[in-house]
C-alpha cells in the first residue's frame, strides 16, 4: 500500500501540533501516549480492512 | 578569488560645523534593507540621509539565497538584472537520508516568468550593487559611512539623533526615523522594546568554500542539497549550495554541545570539508559558527521611529526568509511613507506597514521555527518520530510532505488587510502580481517591467480601462489610448483570466478586482489602498 499525501498544505501544522502534544513527557510517558493515539485514530478510521492494510504498511516499513 | 573589500569613501558631514535643516527620512543601517529603503523613497522623490558606522559591504556572505519576489522588488528598484546575470539560478532542492535522495522539490515549475525560483548571490555582491545604484540619485539619497548613531529622541512630530563620526560629534533631525540597524539593533535596545521568541540550542558551522571542482559531483545544474544523517558528517545534518565566483557554501549542524570558538578555527574546519570533498583543493573564504534565533517586535511602528528588516525580526535561515522578509518591509513601507510624506495619505497609512508586515514576519517565524525545529529533535520522541517520517519517505508521497528542512520564502498574502478590498479573482486581492511575458512594438518584455511603482489598471479583457488621475493603465491584446501589449504565449491570459480588471498597489499586490471598468468604484478601491478607511 502507497500513502499519499491527505494534509496537503497542514502537513507542517499537523506535525507541529503532534510534537507540542509530547512536548515535556517522559518517554515512557511518550510511549503510552503513542500507544493511545494509535487507538483513537484507529477508532476515528473505524474500517477494519483499512487498519489492517494500514498495521501491515507500518510493519513492512520496519527499519533493518 | 576573494571578493575586494574596496572601503566606501567617508567625508564630514555637514552637520559637523552648522547645523543641518531638518530631514524627511534618516536611515539608520547601510545593510541590504536601509540601502534598498534609501533608493525605494528616492525613486518616489523622497530624499534620505542613510547613516552607517562602517565603511564596507558585509563581510562574509552571509545572506545567499533571494527568492523570485525579492529579484522582482530588485528589478524594480534597478538593480534585479545585474544580481541575475551574476547569481546562480536554481529551483530544485533535493533531500537526503544518508546516502539516498528521499524527496525532491520543484520550485518553479512553469515558464513564463522574468525571474527565476531563486538565485544565490554573496550578500556582499548585493549590498555592493545597491550602493552603486544609489549613487544615481546624488540629490536624493545621502549616504553617509562611519557614522554612528548613538541616541536618538522622538519629540511626537520629529525625531533628534545623535551621531559619532571620526571628526566628532553632531546631530540630525528627521521627520522620520528609519531602524534598519540590523539583529542586534541599538535603536530597539534604547527603547526597550521586548524581542521575544525562540533560541535554538544547536550550533552550526556556516561555510564558504571556493573550489574549482564542483562538490555536487557531475551534477551540472545547481540545486540545493539538504542531508539528514549524512554519510561525510557525524551531526543531524547539511546542506550545500552553490555561488557565484566557484564559492560553494556548506551548513554542518553540529548539535548543541560545542565550543563555538573551537570549532570556527581551520584546525577544526578543514577536515570536515575535506570528508565531503575529499582530496579535492579548496580554499576557505569564510567561516563562522552560529545559533540561530526566531524572534521579532510586537510592533513595527513606534510613532516616528519605524523599524524594517532585522531589527524588527530575525528567523534562522532554513527558508531564506531573513533577507528576503526585510526586503518585502522594503517593498511594503516605501510607497507609503512616501505617499504620507507628500501629503498624498494621511499617516494611518503607516499603521498598516506594521499589520501587515508584522503578519509576514510571524508568517516567516512560524515556517523558519516548524523547519529549525525538525532538524533539531528535542527529545529521544522528536528525534524518533523524524527518523520514521524520513524512512516512510522512501516509499510514501505523504511522508515526504513532512520532511521540513526549510519551506522557502514565498510572498506574503496580504489577503486580511484593510487596504484591500475583497473580490474574488484567479488572482484575488492580497495577492503579489504574478508575471507573465508580453510583446509590443519594442519587442519581448514582461507585466512586472510594464506595472512598476505605481498605481497600476491591468487587463486582459476587452473592457476600456478608465482614465483616472494617478493611476496607470496597462491593457493586453487591446488597442486603446494607454500603454497596451500583446500577451506572449498565453500566459497572462491563465493567470489573470480575460474578464476581470486588476488594480495594483505600488508595491505590486492586487488591492482590488472588477467586472465592470467603474472609475468611481476603482476610485475608491484606490483610496481605500491609501488608507481612506482606516
Ligand atoms: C549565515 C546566514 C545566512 C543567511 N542566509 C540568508 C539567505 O540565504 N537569504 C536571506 O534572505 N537572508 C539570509 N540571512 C539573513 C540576512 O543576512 C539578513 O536578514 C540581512 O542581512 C538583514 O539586513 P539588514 O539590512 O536588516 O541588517 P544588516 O545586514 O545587519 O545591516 C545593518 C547595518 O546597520 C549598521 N548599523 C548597526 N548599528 C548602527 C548604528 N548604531 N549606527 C549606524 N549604523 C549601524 C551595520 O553596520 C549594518 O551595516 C542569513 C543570515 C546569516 C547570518
Amino acid at each position: 500500500m502507497i500513502l499519499e499525501d491527505k494534509l496537503g498544505p497542514d502537513a507542517d501544522s499537523f506535525y507541529t501540533a503532534l510534537m507540542d502534544t509530547h512536548a515535556g513527557l517522559t518517554e515512557a510517558e511518550s510511549h503510552a501516549l503513542n500507544a493511545r493515539l494509535v487507538l483513537i485514530f484507529a477508532n476515528q478510521i473505524g474500517d477494519l480492512e483499512t487498519l489492517e492494510n494500514l498495521l501491515a504498511t507500518a510493519r513492512q516499513n520496519t527499519p533493518s | 578569488m576573494a571578493y575586494d573589500y574596496a572601503p566606501f569613501p567617508y567625508t564630514p558631514p555637514a552637520g559637523l560645523t552648522r547645523p543641518e535643516p531638518r530631514h524627511p527620512v534618516v536611515i539608520v543601517g547601510a545593510g541590504p534593507i536601509g540601502l534598498a529603503m534609501a533608493i525605494d523613497l528616492a525613486q518616489r522623490g523622497t530624499a534620505s540621509v542613510v547613516l552607517d558606522d562602517n565603511n564596507v559591504v558585509s563581510i562574509g556572505s552571509r545572506a545567499i539565497c533571494w527568492a523570485k519576489r525579492s529579484l522582482e522588488i530588485f528589478d524594480r528598484l534597478g538593480i534585479g538584472k545585474q544580481m541575475l546575470a551574476k547569481g546562480v539560478t536554481w529551483k530544485v532542492g533535493r533531500n537526503f537520508h544518508g546516502e539516498n535522495q528521499v524527496y525532491a522539490f520543484d520550485l518553479l515549475p512553469e515558464p513564463g516568468h522574468k525571474y527565476p525560483a531563486f538565485i544565490n548571490l554573496q550578500q556582499y555582491y548585493v549590498e555592493q550593487y545597491l550602493a552603486e545604484r544609489a549613487q544615481d540619485f546624488p540629490d536624493l539619497i545621502d549616504l553617509r559611512f562611519l557614522n554612528k548613531v548613538t541616541g536618538h529622541i522622538d519629540h511626537g512630530d520629529h525625531v533628534t539623533l545623535d551621531i559619532t563620526t571620526p571628526d566628532g560629534d553632531y546631530t540630525l533631525e528627521a521627520d522620520y526615523y528609519l531602524a534598519c540597524d540590523g539583529a542586534g539593533s541599538a535603536t530597539r535596545k534604547r527603547m526597550n522594546l521586548p524581542f521575544n521568541g525562540q533560541t535554538f540550542e544547536e550550533h552550526f558551522l556556516i561555510v564558504d568554500v571556493e573550489m574549482e571542482t564542483s562538490p555536487f559531483g557531475n551534477h551540472d545544474t545547481p540545486e540545493r542539497w539538504f542531508w539528514f544523517n549524512p554519510p561525510f558528517h557525524n551531526g543531524q545534518s547539511a546542506l550545500l549550495h552553490k555561488q557565484p565566483d566557484n564559492i560553494y557554501r556548506i551548513d554542518l549542524q553540529l548539535g548543541p554541545d560545542t565550543d563555538p570558538k573551537e570549532e570556527a578555527t581551520e584546525a577544526k574546519v578543514i577536515p570536515r570539508i575535506k570528508a565531503i570533498v575529499g582530496d579535492t583543493p579548496f580554499r576557505l573564504d569564510w567561516m563562522s559558527v552560529y545559533k540561530f534565533r526566531c524572534a521579532k517586535l510586537d510592533r513595527f511602528v513606534h510613532n516616528r521611529v519605524i523599524f524594517v528588516g532585522d531589527s524588527a525580526h530575525v528567523v534562522s535561515p532554513f527558508g531564506a526568509r531573513g533577507g528576503n522578509g526585510g526586503v518585502q518591509d522594503v517593498d511594503n513601507l516605501g510607497w507609503k511613507l512616501a505617499a504620507v510624506l507628500q501629503g498624498k495619505a494621511g499617516k494611518p497609512l503607516l499603521e498598516s506597514y506594521n499589520i501587515e508586515r508584522v503578519h509576514g514576519s510571524a508568517e516567516n517565524i512560524l515556517n523558519s521555527s516548524r523547519a529549525t525545529n525538525f532538524m533539531t529533535p528535542k527529545s529521544p520522541i522528536e528525534a524518533l518520530f523524524r527518523d520514521q517520517v524520513l524512512h516512510l519517505a522512501a516509499d510514501h508521497p505523504f511522508a515526504r510532505k513532512l520532511i521540513n528542512s526549510g519551506r522557502l520564502s514565498q510572498p506574503c498574502n496580504l489577503s486580511a488587510s484593510a487596504l484591500q478590498t475583497p473580490g474574488a479573482a484567479p488572482i484575488p486581492p492580497g495577492t503579489p502580481l504574478i508575471d507573465a511575458p508580453l510583446y509590443d512594438t519594442q519587442g519581448p518584455t514582461w507585466l512586472l517591467t510594464a506595472a512598476h511603482g505605481g498605481f497600476t489598471l491591468i487587463t486582459a479583457s476587452a473592457l476600456h480601462l478608465p482614465d483616472i488621475a494617478g493611476i496607470a493603465r496597462i491593457g493586453i491584446n487591446q488597442s486603446a489610448d494607454y500603454p497596451c501589449y500583446r500577451s506572449e504565449g498565453g500566459h497572462i491570459e491563465t493567470r489573470y483570466g480575460t474578464d476581470k480588471i486588476y488594480l495594483l498597489r505600488p508595491d505590486g499586490h492586487v488591492c482590488a478586482v472588477f467586472d465592470t471598468a467603474d472609475p468611481i468604484a476603482i476610485t475608491a478601491a484606490r483610496d481605500r489602498a491609501l488608507g481612506a478607511m482606516l
